[in-house]
């Protein structure tokens, strides 16, 4: 009898994936650290000077975690939909296929491969930001779990997208018309109690106004709604997609004919 | 012991509504290597499909070593190992990687061992290290079977292993086929190619427009498939068959200035000599001889008669 839980291909899964972020660091890692980085010396820094703080916060310091957030959506997403994306386009997918491997051991492989990178790439902007701005982490345990939460939620995303897409055109069509525009409007350059009310109305429609108001308050104490609420909405996120998914494997969407 | 592959009135009928397989019986013994032999498009690649998981069945039930593969998907996977037909394999890893990956995947812990011994069988260990885009089509090819072998499949599936592969290479994987069967495993290879099927397999099912109409042993199936035909262009028309000529597989053409025999392949010399002969003793001329070999299209419409 076969076990269950088929470990091995997990290991197989992350090893190989871990690899090849290894083989393209530059384009994986490097380059969403370099143009965050930048962001914060041209936002934070060199202009964020002549803005008046938020709250007791520094604006270079207010927008970091925002910053981060937004490269970390966008990294989780873009990892985890190449991810299965590519063997689907150039046909090696038939050996997962052909594997003894569930929902389950796929799902932890990729979807933890692409979870852990962008975690990766996150810590690494965090850390370069202490050279550059006023940082303190009031909350270190509740950073690193919203942090955690979201790659997750945002890696399953990725997964589903690169299941769906059937193109190279569809792979980047929701990072760009969707992830990219809710994402500058979450909340990360500004607090959205400084928005006309009409305005904080629609923005808490916003989902990722709560992943960085929650990610923030981690750092200073600050949200702009309360941490249990963006809490709540990151795990039901996580939770639809998670359900999608199942449904994909069960069903064999795109997968199998 | 079960069966290494047992099939149960298997169908597959895709959403479009098109039927690809259908009501598919058929078991394969331990030990055997069997082709599955059928023109393009005949549902040979999505029968191997249906047993490997990667195309979902539409009815019926297929067992790999016993294990069901729709009740204990993952025992029936772990037995079975597939090289597909197109060359899919990831560019920028090397031999070694992807071989390794291949093992885990399939639920066995690393033996490097067991790795290195696979490439050097496949006369790979040299380019373990390089990028697969790097190497030939041919060594591509092998490093496909090799990823199929990792994890030490009971049953080896090739989906048309001799596409694109010239001779040599052909009769080196012939070989490792050979090989492999001695220690044991079950090879299911597929073929458009009668020559082929006849050179490595013990058994040879037929399968056409997603039916298979025969499965038989190689021999008794070369014995009814290897037929050949001798046209003989008369001088004269002929208003029937001699009668001096009764004692051969002869058929008159419709205007009656054509003999046709059919003998089977291989034991051409003594029945065609003998036709000659008697032809010229009873002093009957001809223009022109010819022979021909039925196209294995033929066959098969010979075969599944007019309904095909």
């Amino acid at each position: 009898m076969t076990p269950p839980f088929n470990g091995q291909a997990v290991r197989a899964i992350l090893r190989y994936e871990m690899s090849r972020a290894r083989r393209t660091l530059g384009q994986s890692i490097l380059s969403p650290v370099l143009s965050t980085v930048l962001y914060f010396v041209v936002f934070g820094a060199a202009i964020g000077s002549r803005i008046p703080a938020v709250g007791a916060v520094s604006y270079a310091a207010f927008i970091v975690p925002g910053l981060i957030m937004q490269t970390v959506l966008a990294q989780s997403i873009s990892f985890a939909a190449f991810a299965i994306y590519f063997p689907r386009f150039t046909g090696t997918i038939y050996e997962i296929l052909s594997a003894p491997v569930s929902f389950v051991e796929v799902i932890i492989g990729y979807v933890g491969a692409a979870a852990l990178k962008s975690a990766a790439t996150g810590l690494i902007i965090l850390f370069i930001s202490f050279f550059f701005v006023p940082l303190r982490i009031l909350h270190p345990f509740c950073m690193i779990g919203f942090l955690g939460l979201t790659c997750a939620a945002f890696s399953l995303l990725g997964f589903i997208i690169g299941i769906w897409a059937d193109g190279f055109e569809q792979l980047q069509l929701i990072p760009l018309l969707v992830i990219t525009p809710l994402s500058f409007l979450g909340g990360s350059f500004y607090s959205i109690k400084m928005l006309p009310p009409f305005w904080q109305k629609l923005s808490l429609a916003n989902p990722v106004v709560y992943l960085i108001s929650g990610f923030r308050w981690s750092f200073y104490g600050h949200a702009d709604v309360a941490v249990g609420v963006s809490l709540s909405v990151i795990g039901a996120f996580f939770a639809v997609c998670l359900c999608v998914t199942a449904w994909i494997f069960k069903t064999g969407y795109r997968l199998r004919n | 012991m079960t069966p290494a592959i047992s099939i149960k009135g298997l169908g597959k009928t895709y959403a479009g509504g098109f039927t690809a397989l259908k009501d598919i019986d058929l078991e394969i013994e331990r030990g055997e290597i069997f082709a599955l032999l059928g023109p393009n498009g005949a549902g040979k690649t999505t029968l191997i499909g249906a047993i490997c998981g990667t195309v979902k069945v539409t009815a019926g039930h297929v067992s790999v070593c016993g294990h069901d593969i729709a009740a204990d998907p993952a025992s029936a996977r772990k037995a079975v190992g597939l090289v597909p037909q197109e060359l899919t394999i990831e560019a920028f890893e090397t031999p070694w990687d992807t071989v390794s990956f291949s093992r885990g995947l399939f639920g066995r812990p690393p033996d490097p061992a067991r790795i290195e011994d696979i490439l050097k069988r496949l006369s790979l260990w040299d380019k373990k290290d390089t990028q697969i885009r790097r190497l030939s089509g041919g060594m591509k090819r092998r490093v496909m079977i090799a990823k199929a072998l990792a994890h030490e499949p009971q049953v080896l599936f090739l989906d048309e292993p001799s596409a694109g592969v010239d001779v040599e290479l052909r009769k080196s994987m012939w070989e490792q086929v050979r090989l492999l069967r001695a220690a044991g495993v079950t090879i299911i290879l597929t073929t458009h190619y009668l020559e082929e099927a006849e050179e490595i397999a013990d058994r040879i099912g037929v399968i056409r427009k997603g039916r298979l109409i025969l499965t038989e042993d190689k021999d008794t199936l070369m014995k009814k498939l290897g037929k050949k035909e001798l046209a003989v262009e008369l001088a004269a028309a002929h208003a029937g068959i001699p009668p001096v000529l009764a004692n051969f597989d002869l058929a008159l053409s419709p205007d009656g200035l054509r003999l046709i025999l059919t003998y089977e392949a291989g034991r051409g010399e003594s029945v065609i000599s003998g036709l000659l002969e008697k032809l010229k003793a009873e002093g009957i001329a001809y223009a022109d001889i010819s022979t021909r070999q039925s196209s294995l299209e033929e066959i098969f419409i010979r075969l599944v008669g007019e309904d095909a």
